[in-house]
């Protein structure tokens, strides 16, 4: 019972951190529309820069500030906002689909830097022995964890309470009348590349926030934890949920979450040993099918969003003629 | 040096096959399809399965590592690969297409991208593959520089497809109808084109050109389920590098990719080498978003 209770903390802990990196990329698409396709990049880099900062100094290493954690936290997040602010400096004013291929980019080369940059990122291998925050203040790790999950959670209220006020505030109902229609947003005088620029960078400093309190509660960064996959699994969470809402983004990260961690249960107990690598496509498949069976049935997701003016809600409204040509999409 | 411009040219024909593909969907279509690699990576397994299946001989040709089941092999995986397409569109973006915005297209296409990889993970495996076991020696054709028969094909076969293509959209009635669409999708339909068809037809082109790419780079380099998600950046790069809907912009950025690629490697650790594309990507969005190459409508 108490292994199980164990569990659960250990999970609740994850699916936090990754409700705080959806809502993070609610901020970008559900309320801005802005295509995000490296949304693991962002996770990674404020992961990394946390563990630069805080980690034990250390021979032949760059980095290990031994900074106290929430400076690492604060760097972690500044570090993702300024690579959100490059790729979105490049893209914002092009088609729409370009920041999605430069995000896609930074991925990769993020994914790069973290095996090959052995000075900064200790390669393969990562860097480990980094310090948790107030460890040493609890008798067992079990109890820690408690407390990790109550600072968590806390840090996911904050971070939710200020988006839904940013959102509802005139700022964010510009992000959604730029999401709308940006010609009609810009002839009413506000500049959407400005308003991007902003929801892009915030968003992204949000999963770095996300990746960095990851950090904290494993203690050790290494290449594994920041693979391609976590992009199409914090997607999944978002359409599940809802885009363009932020309860039903933290619902869409427990239902997912849940999903992919009851599939890889039951496959790893099914699967022999040599068949790993098709073990892990069995559930990569289930988050591909997750997305295209959403986007095809239930665009809106479980929950979605309260307004009734919504760019993903158009299906079961009568389109016009114009919108049935594709030209007339693109800008 | 010498060596670098040659890889490079041989790499950057196969970007040019497939950032055809690429440019024609971004062009036709207006979306940025993210699964068009995974065409290659789909192409390229077909192959390798109807070889297996068949246990055709793999009698190699002359000098080469292959011979005619190959090149049948890959005649049937472009039809399969075309087959992928046409499923693919009529379940999934022709569901979504005029009814959600393109941005939706762009995450459906995301979607069926980690479907398709997975599923040639799920069937043939994880670990790297090869055509045949065959080895090959490079032969020295100049002072500093080696080619294998192989490339030679490869390349050449490369071009050859490059100028069909090319030939296709000049000279026929539907290349012309393409080149209409991918101009103005209203203007084309006032003129009677059918969106429909060309939309298929786009589909078609550029799965079976994928479908050879894909296998020339199985030829070249080898066969694993990432090879399409490696693609991507590259391809993406030199199709915006050559302008959106423009063919021989494509094929050019194709080189370019490849060549500064190959040549990057002289000054950087090789490491990073998959990161070269984004480099390029970057430069170009930031000082020349419609293409290097003039008279293009890519951009805005």
């Amino acid at each position: 019972m108490l292994g199980v209770a164990l569990y659960l903390v250990f999970f609740l802990i994850v699916v936090t951190i990754y409700a705080i990196v959806v809502m993070g990329l609610n901020l970008q698409w559900g309320f801005t529309g802005l295509f995000n396709a490296g949304v693991v990049a962002f996770y990674a880099i404020g992961a990394y820069g946390t563990a630069v900062l805080i980690g034990p100094a250390r021979d032949r290493l760059i980095g290990g500030f031994e900074m106290p954690f929430l400076v690492g936290l604060a760097g972690g997040m500044a570090l993702a906002a300024l690579a959100g602010l490059i790729v979105a400096l490049a893209t914002l004013k092009l088609r729409e689909e370009y920041l999605a291929i430069a995000t896609f980019g930074i991925a990769i080369t993020i994914q790069l830097v973290a095996l090959n940059f052995e000075a900064l990122t200790g390669g393969a291998n990562g860097l480990i022995g980094l310090p948790r925050p107030m460890f040493d203040l609890f008798a067992t790790p079990g109890g820690y964890n408690l407390f990790y999950l109550i600072f968590v959670l806390a840090v996911a209220v904050v971070i939710y309470a200020a988006l839904e006020r940013a959102v509802r505030s005139p700022w964010g109902r510009v992000l959604r009348a730029i999401r709308e229609d940006v010609t009609a947003a810009r002839s009413l005088g506000k500049n959407p590349t400005t308003t991007r620029l902003q929801a892009f960078v915030l968003g992204s400093a949000i999963m770095g926030l996300g990746g960095g309190l990851y950090v904290g509660f494993i203690g050790f960064v290494s290449p594994i934890d920041f693979l391609p996959i976590l992009t199409f699994q914090i997607w999944a969470m978002l359409i599940v949920g809802g885009s363009g809402n932020n309860r039903g983004a933290v619902l869409g990260c427990l239902v997912v979450w849940g999903l992919w961690t009851a599939s890889g249960y039951v496959i790893s107990n099914a699967v022999p040993p040599g068949l790993q690598s098709q073990a892990g496509a069995v559930q990569a498949i289930i988050i591909g099918l997750v997305i295209v069976l959403t986007l095809l049935f239930r665009p809106r997701g479980l929950i979605g969003e309260e307004d009734v003016v919504s760019a993903h809600a158009r299906d079961d409204e009568v389109t016009t003629p114009q919108e049935e040509i594709p030209a007339q999409q693109g800008q | 040096m010498l060596q670098a411009l040659a890889d490079g040219l041989l790499t950057g024909s196969i970007y040019a096959l497939g950032a055809i593909g690429l440019t024609l969907t971004m062009g036709i279509l207006r979306f940025a399809n993210f699964a068009h690699a995974e065409m290659m990576t789909w192409g390229a397994y077909m192959a390798l399965g109807v070889l297996t299946l068949f246990s055709l001989p793999t009698a190699p040709l002359g000098p080469l590592t292959f011979g005619w089941p190959l090149i049948l092999a890959t005649v049937i995986a472009a039809g399969l690969t075309v087959v992928l397409a046409l499923i693919v569109d009529r379940f999934v973006f022709g569901k979504l297409r005029g009814k959600v915005g393109h941005l939706t297209l762009v995450f459906a296409s995301f979607g069926v991208a980690l479907l398709i990889r997975n599923l040639i993970n799920l069937i043939f495996g994880g670990r790297a593959q090869y055509y045949t076991s065959e080895l090959q020696i490079a032969v020295p054709v100049a002072p500093g520089l080696r080619i294998m028969p192989d490339q030679v094909v490869v390349f050449a076969t490369a071009i050859a497809l490059v100028i069909a293509v090319h030939l296709f959209l000049q000279n026929t009635r539907l290349g012309l109808a393409m080149r209409a669409v991918s101009e103005s999708p209203p203007l084309a339909q006032v003129n009677g084109i059918s969106l429909a068809r060309v939309v298929r037809w786009t589909w078609i082109v550029g799965g079976a050109l994928a479908a050879v790419a894909g296998v020339l780079y199985g030829v070249s380099v080898q066969l694993r389920p990432e090879l399409g998600f490696h693609l991507l950046l590259p391809l993406f790069a030199a199709a915006i590098a050559g302008g959106v809907g423009n063919v021989i912009g494509a094929v050019l950025g194709g080189f370019l990719i490849g060549l500064i690629e190959s040549v990057s490697v002289l000054v950087i650790p090789a490491g990073y080498k998959l990161a070269i594309p984004f480099l390029v990507l970057l430069a170009v969005l930031y000082f020349r978003p419609t293409g290097i190459f003039a008279g293009t409508t890519g951009g805005k």
